[in-house]
């Protein structure tokens, strides 16, 4: 037992090891960027062709039967997995998943043991019965004692899985024991797939989406506010058993390609990718099994380009590799995107300062002029020539200010002129507001206005300006820019200095 | 109290008669023989202090929880049969608001119950649960995801959700908690015109100073029914010292609010 256990950590060892390689593999191929010399360091073992591309054209022609097989299995397990797994998910379940696939390893081994051979009903009843046994085992601690769910799943998670251990290599030791297979069930092997298999994964993949499409009304409720769906006549339980059947019926159909260690994660990660993706749950359904096939069909094509490799860990890297694209260049929730947002933001308040500080600028000469010298922009801002000629550009290239011919010199185009008007107005209204509504000393509110200055909306500032009853100066006895001044545009006659406000 | 109204109805008019209702979780009884027969087209407030049983009484009036004596009757039937006459809102935290669904999806599932099993709702449910969104002002918000709703917005959503069930009685657990000032009055704006329209509306209610307003009848409960009747019968100093016990603040509240009715 202790060595047939050492060798298992050293095998798992070798795989981190090998994790690397397949990592860089996994990203490339989605990416359909093959890096040659990873993968064809990757091939080892009975490879009857000699280049990855020789192996590739092998698996595009589905010429083998066993990599028809493989692939098959791929696609009904992705399937059945992504729709469960997107129930899982936004039930907030995803443990009860993991729980579950461990649960039903002394089940695979007892399944085993019935005849001695690898025959898939009895497995697949044995692992049934025993996942199901580990979630019933899990509730009956949660109910009877105050011990919570998420301690009550890691305990039965690990208690069944090591029972599943002790068998499975008891199993090894009996004379049929190392033909027999077993090894697979534990990391996945796509190749190891009998037509007998498929069809029981072909039921079980067509009884979930049957049921998922027929029932998608029902179970969206019941996930959703189980106590309101009892009120609607709905047998709430009832639905959720059905669920964890199902459940259990998908993830024995899986453990032969994908493995009972990893099983979950084809369950978990497909629907969080498609979660990252959608906020409809009508659209987060089918994107997770879309997701679950082509992780499935990855996984079983980069396993046999390195044809000893298992297929559970390569399609769990091709899932996550799917998450990975996701988080980064999903386009509302990706980092990037987020990102970019937060840049144009910044960008815009930069924009909109160096506006501002050409108005103070041209308040101070009394509008006699409207050109500004990058001089005087400069001084204004406390920074550098260069910086204020930097920010002098973004004007120019947002059509919001005309450079000088010396380049020495700014002059706001209507655009710039309004825009300017605008953010001095934002915030001239908002100083006043603070200093009125919330009696706030005059000295007090400049700091506050220079954020809301720049995200004023057109309603908020009505709705200010109806509150201060279009007052015209601002705490410092300053003019507020009124809208005469926003349409004035480019005039380039001077502005009377004594106007200003509103109400003409 | 309201005993002689009620004994020229027939059984079958009757919106909701609880009888001796007793509900224990892990033995221990939470209410004891309750009695209650409502009569048709009343807005109820049901008033009492913490753990005093309400949102259990409503949601065992339903037949959501095991009871371990009495029985409920909506119409006249058992309330398992009358399910298409309920309608429910549940408080505000019983859902995980970042779910993936719009606030039309939400508003749909109230037509569910009348859908049956596996029947998708077509249209003319879509026309329905758009009139109910209106009703409570969310229509701007319908392809909105749920998460991005202020808790008042929330509230409505669930009413209007409600509202699509077309029920005829209605069991609404704290709809006003944690709502602006908008919002509540909105709702009981609603509430007081679906129950001119007839319907009977049991709220649970913790605000004392707002309930003598609000509500036709009150149902002050601690376990034990203390008093049902008319609000103006039933808002008294006494009756409420004897619902909410020795709790000081709130019988200082319970003092203020009485005084401000005399």
């Amino acid at each position: 037992m202790q060595r047939s256990l050492l060798d298992f950590c050293r095998s798992v060892a070798a795989w981190i090891r090998g994790g690397l390689r397949l990592w860089v593999s996994a990203l490339g191929l989605i990416g359909w960027l093959l890096v040659l010399p990873t993968v064809q360091a990757a091939k080892i073992g009975n490879v009857s062709e000699s280049h990855w591309w020789g192996q590739a054209l092998r698996f595009g022609s589905l010429a083998d039967p066993s990599v028809r097989y493989a692939l098959a299995g791929a696609v009904l397990l992705g399937l059945a997995c992504g729709l469960l797994g997107a129930f899982l998910v936004v039930r907030q379940m995803a443990l009860v998943g993991d729980a579950l696939s461990h649960a039903v390893l002394p089940g695979v081994a007892l399944g085993f043991l019935w005849n001695a051979s690898k025959d898939p009903v009895a497995i697949f009843i044995g692992a049934t019965l025993a996942g199901l046994l580990g979630t019933l085992t899990v509730s009956a601690i949660t109910r009877t004692t105050r011990i919570k769910e998420d301690t009550a799943l890691g305990m039965v998670l690990a208690g069944y899985f090591s029972l599943g251990m002790c068998l499975v290599t008891r199993l090894q030791k009996l004379p049929t024991g190392n033909q027999s297979g077993i090894t697979s069930f534990l990391f996945g092997q796509a190749a190891a797939l009998k037509p007998a298999d498929l069809w029981l994964m072909g039921i079980v993949c067509a009884l979930v989406t049957g049921i998922v499409v027929v029932a998608y009304k029902e179970l969206l409720l019941v996930s959703f506010d189980p106590v309101f769906s009892r009120v609607c006549g709905l047998p709430a339980r009832w639905f959720d058993h059905l669920l964890m059947v199902l459940l259990a019926f998908s993830v024995v159909i899986s453990l032969q390609a994908v493995g009972v260690v990893l099983v979950s994660a084809m369950l978990i990660t497909p629907a969080a990718t498609a979660g990252l993706l959608t906020d409809r749950f009508h659209r987060l359904l089918p994107l997770s099994a879309l997701l679950g096939v082509t992780a499935g069909i990855m996984g079983a094509f980069l396993s046999f380009l390195g044809s000893n490799l298992p297929t559970g860990p390569l399609m769990v890297l091709a899932a996550s590799s799917g998450f990975g694209l996701a988080f980064l260049f999903a386009p509302r929730r990706g980092i990037i995107a987020r990102w970019w947002r937060e840049k144009s933001q910044s960008h815009r308040i930069a924009r909109e300062n160096t506006l501002k500080a050409v108005f103070h600028i041209l308040e101070e000469a009394e509008f006699r002029s409207d050109v500004v010298s990058l001089l005087q922009l400069a001084d204004r801002r406390r920074i550098t020539l260069k910086i204020s000629e930097r920010e002098a550009r973004m004007l120019v290239s947002h059509q919001l200010a005309t450079m000088g011919a010396d380049e020495a010199s700014l002059t706001l185009t209507p655009a710039g002129w309004q825009r300017a008007c605008e953010i001095v107005r934002n915030h001239r209204l908002w100083e006043l507001y603070l200093t009125q509504a919330a009696q706030i000393p005059p000295d007090h509110v400049h700091d506050d206005a220079e954020r809301i200055e720049h995200v004023l909306g057109a309603d908020a500032v009505r709705e200010l300006e109806r509150r201060l009853s279009f007052a015209k100066y601002d705490p410092h006895g300053r003019p507020i820019p009124s809208l005469a001044d926003l349409r004035r545009g480019g005039e380039k006659a001077p502005r009377p200095t004594t106007v200003a406000g509103y109400g003409k | 109290m309201m005993a002689n109204p009620l004994e020229s109805l027939a059984d079958e008019q009757v919106p909701l008669e609880v009888h001796d209702l007793t509900v224990a979780y892990q033995k221990r009884p939470v209410l004891w023989g309750i009695d209650v027969k409502v009569p048709p087209g009343q807005l109820v407030g049901i008033l009492g202090p913490n753990g005093a049983g309400k949102s259990t009484l409503i949601k065992a009036a339903m037949g959501l929880l095991p009871v371990s004596g009495g029985w409920v009757k909506v119409f006249g039937r058992p309330v398992k049969e009358q399910l298409k006459r309920i309608g429910y809102v549940p408080q505000r935290e019983s859902v995980d608001w970042d779910f993936p669904v719009s606030v039309m999806d939400v508003v749909l599932m109230g037509r569910y119950g009348r859908l049956g099993l596996f029947r998708r709702p077509g249209a003319a449910d879509r026309d329905i649960a758009r009139a109910c969104l209106e009703k409570v002002k969310m229509l701007p918000f319908a392809d909105r995801q749920i998460a991005n709703l202020s808790g008042g917005q929330q509230q409505r959503v669930f009413l209007a959700r409600a509202l699509a069930q077309e029920s005829d009685v209605y069991f609404m657990d704290e709809p006003f908690a944690g709502v602006d000032a908008a919002t509540e009055s909105a709702i009981i704006e609603l509430l007081h015109e679906l129950r001119n329209r007839g319907k009977t509306i049991l709220v649970v209610h913790h605000d004392l100073p707002t309930a003598r307003n609000y509500f036709d009848m009150l149902l002050l409960l601690n376990m034990r029914v203390v008093a049902f009747g008319k609000t103006e019968e039933v808002f008294t100093y006494d009756l409420l010292q004897k619902t909410y016990g020795g709790r000081l603040t709130i019988l200082s509240e319970v003092a203020e609010a009485v005084r401000q009715k005399s």
